[in-house]
């Protein structure tokens, strides 16, 4: 074998996973979504037909016309942006000073506090997120202490609504905001910032002139790692959520499960992954300015 | 002031009578109890001078930079810039900039950017900030790479973009952390020029560390040469090396050979000291001292001369034979081992260019003046 073949071979390979196991199943999904719901098994119509005629093609943009004109799913996709936007500013919010404490805390505690962020994956995330009913409800562990230590005189409503939703994402995806932080800080020269206060800059002002720019691929690489699977969550709207926090995820479940519109479905799946496909698009060319 | 004047190395001999930087008993302990890094520090130096900390690793000079940069804060002992106290002030409101080792550029920064970040940070107007960063990216001869990114230039350009961001904001005090140490050779010794032309070009005081004592006596008008966080001997790179104060100081600066021995009389203004390890009476220039006071003598190599023809022994004139030579191009060094069996080093420049003057095993006499001489206690 020569070293320009082992090469490629070894490139390939990558390639291969990702042809294999993204673009195979979304041209599969891409094909349904083109197909018409039937009763049978599968429970679409075929995209290639053999006719009278020879060969005949059955693909219509039907489901995505359906979908522009119901605007149930029009809203459900913008309330799912609005909840994995508004989330993964808390997680940023909340991630970026955890990143930062556990950067500057000793050396040996370092390790003690990473485990700690990424303890919580040691329990399933379903049985994670079941957890939070049983605190949140109505005679749950929270109203329960709240009651007890009269501070309140009635059940809060916590479980259900909009704050329980923005709750279980926060919770469940923190980690994936704090580490890539962490990476991005941990990276960053101590003597950067001896430099800027050297040459004048108080310490928040030294932070907002290298620390922060500094740590901009962390907070892309967070932002979308937390903005992009909450887009498409379904669990926890379903557990936690009510019925104003409608999320496409949740739609597509139920279109899929249990309408068994295979074809919608799958049409609600590809808007969504070109929908995507912007906010990663965007923070590439951010981050590529950034550093030309 | 000698500031700005390019006579300034020759004009600041002594102390500076007043000092632009003054430290009084500067003390650091990084724990308590623990030994002091640096031990009771009291230093002057004169506006517009080069002064150079010179040390080996560990023995304080850069936890000193550290004081005066305000990173660090002194146990004890007072700092005082231009007569400012400067305890309880924070790095970014004192009037020092400093040079890092790493130099410390900020990657996401053009050079340009990384040069006005100072000026910037004093809230100059846009075209003041321009104009001086330009100026002073001319007098680092770095005009052509203002758009450039750090990870776009050289190790010697990278020092340069570091030395104009210290300097664009004119402060009364520039600190140099191993100034030269990232650059290969060839670069190190020409740079060397470059920082005392600009540093006379702009009159700003610089204070430098550096372990390299070729680079401390080549650049700086004074130097102290620090050991366990004191200041062991401190003076002009002349008197620093022709005058060792100490063994550690004649050992640590340059190459010495050392005898001990005791005086055995006093002739005039000559010492006359026996030394058991020369096996021989060596006459030094010295004021009289007690007969029978135990005496260091040290003698640099380029100060014996070397005879081919065997020499009688006495004062000053020792036989030994050529252990080995190190031909260095515009010198020669010679291992020399005496009848006593001691080891000596000799350099002799390489005058004529066919000569061949020596071989390994020859026989020769080794003769130098008592003003080669320097005597310390042992």
């Amino acid at each position: 074998m020569s070293e320009a073949f082992r090469r490629r071979a070894v490139l390939a390979l990558p390639y291969a996973w990702l042809a294999l196991f993204f673009l195979v199943p979304f041209l599969i999904v891409l094909k349904i979504s083109l197909a018409e719901t039937t009763i049978g098994v599968p429970p679409y119509t075929p995209l290639v037909e053999r006719g009278e005629g020879g060969l005949g093609l059955h693909a219509s943009l039907a489901n995505y016309r359906f979908l522009l004109g119901d605007s149930l799913y029009i809203r459900a996709y913008l309330n799912a942006v609005k909840f994995a936007g508004v989330s993964m500013l808390l997680c940023l919010l909340l991630g970026y000073p955890m990143a930062y404490g556990i950067v500057r805390a000793p050396r040996a505690w370092r390790g003690i506090l990473l485990l700690l962020v990424i303890l919580p994956f040691w329990t399933s995330f379903l049985i994670r997120v079941y957890a939070w009913i049983g605190l949140l409800k109505g005679n749950g562990l929270i109203n329960n202490l709240l009651l007890a230590l009269g501070v309140i005189h009635e059940p809060l409503a916590l479980l259900n609504n909009a704050f329980a939703v923005y709750l279980g994402i926060v919770y469940s995806y923190l980690p994936f905001m704090v580490l890539p932080l962490y990476a991005a800080l941990e990276r960053l020269d101590p003597a950067l910032l001896e430099a800027a206060g050297d040459l004048g800059c108080r310490p928040w002002q030294a932070f907002y002139r290298v620390t922060l720019p500094l740590s901009l691929p962390g907070i892309a690489a967070g932002a979308l790692l937390v903005f992009i699977p909450a887009v498409g969550e379904f669990v926890i709207p379903d557990l936690l959520g009510g019925p104003d926090t409608l999320m496409i995820g949740k739609v597509l479940w139920d279109e899929f499960f249990n309408n068994r519109d295979w074809p919608v479905a799958s049409a609600v799946a590809v808007a969504m992954l070109v929908l995507l496909v912007a906010p990663m698009v965007f923070v590439r060319r951010l981050l590529q300015g950034e550093t030309a | 002031m000698p500031s700005a004047d390019p006579n300034a190395k020759a004009t600041t001999h002594a102390a500076p009578t007043d000092p632009y930087l003054r430290l009084e008993r500067v003390v650091k302990r990084y724990a308590p109890g623990a030994a002091a890094a640096v031990d009771d520090v009291s230093l002057d130096i004169a506006r517009g001078e080069f002064f150079a900390l010179l040390g080996p690793s560990g023995c304080g000079k850069t936890t000193l930079l550290r004081l005066l940069a305000g990173f660090e804060r002194p146990d004890e002992g007072r700092i005082l810039i231009d007569g400012a106290d400067m305890a309880g002030v924070p790095p970014y409101a004192r009037p020092v900039n400093m040079m890092f080792q790493s130099y410390a550029l900020f990657p996401h920064m053009t050079v340009a950017q990384n040069v006005g970040f100072g000026l910037r940070q004093e809230g100059l107007p846009r075209r003041e900030i321009q104009t001086r960063v330009a100026g002073m990216l001319e007098l680092v001869k770095l005009g052509r790479l203002a758009g450039r990114k750090p990870h776009q230039l050289s190790g010697g350009e990278k020092q340069r973009v570091a030395l104009a961001r210290a300097l664009v904001t004119e402060p009364k005090l520039v600190l140099l952390d191993e100034p030269l140490a990232a650059l290969d050779r060839k670069l190190r010794e020409e740079t060397r020029f470059e920082l005392v032309r600009i540093q006379q070009r702009v009159g700003i005081t610089f204070l430098m560390v550096t372990h390299d004592q070729e680079e401390a006596m080549s650049m700086a008008s004074r130097l102290a040469v620090m050991s366990h966080g004191r200041i062991v001997q401190l003076g002009t790179p002349q008197e620093v090396y022709e005058t060792p104060a100490n063994r550690f100081v004649a050992d640590f600066i340059g190459t010495v050979n050392l005898f001990t021995g005791h005086v055995a009389g006093v002739d005039g203004d000559r010492l006359l000291v026996y030394c058991p390890d020369a096996g021989a009476l060596l006459t030094v220039e010295h004021a009289a001292m007690p007969t029978g006071k135990d005496l260091a003598v040290a003698l640099r190599p380029e100060k014996i001369a070397l005879d081919a023809a065997p020499v009688e022994p006495g004062p000053n004139r020792l036989a030994g034979r050529i252990g080995a030579i190190a031909y260095r191009g515009e010198a020669s060094s010679y291992e020399i081992e005496l009848a006593t069996g001691k080891m000596l080093r000799a350099t002799v420049p390489n005058t004529k260019r066919r000569a061949v003057p020596f071989a390994v095993g020859q026989s020769v006499g080794l003769v130098f003046e008592p003003g080669a001489c320097v005597v310390f206690e042992p």
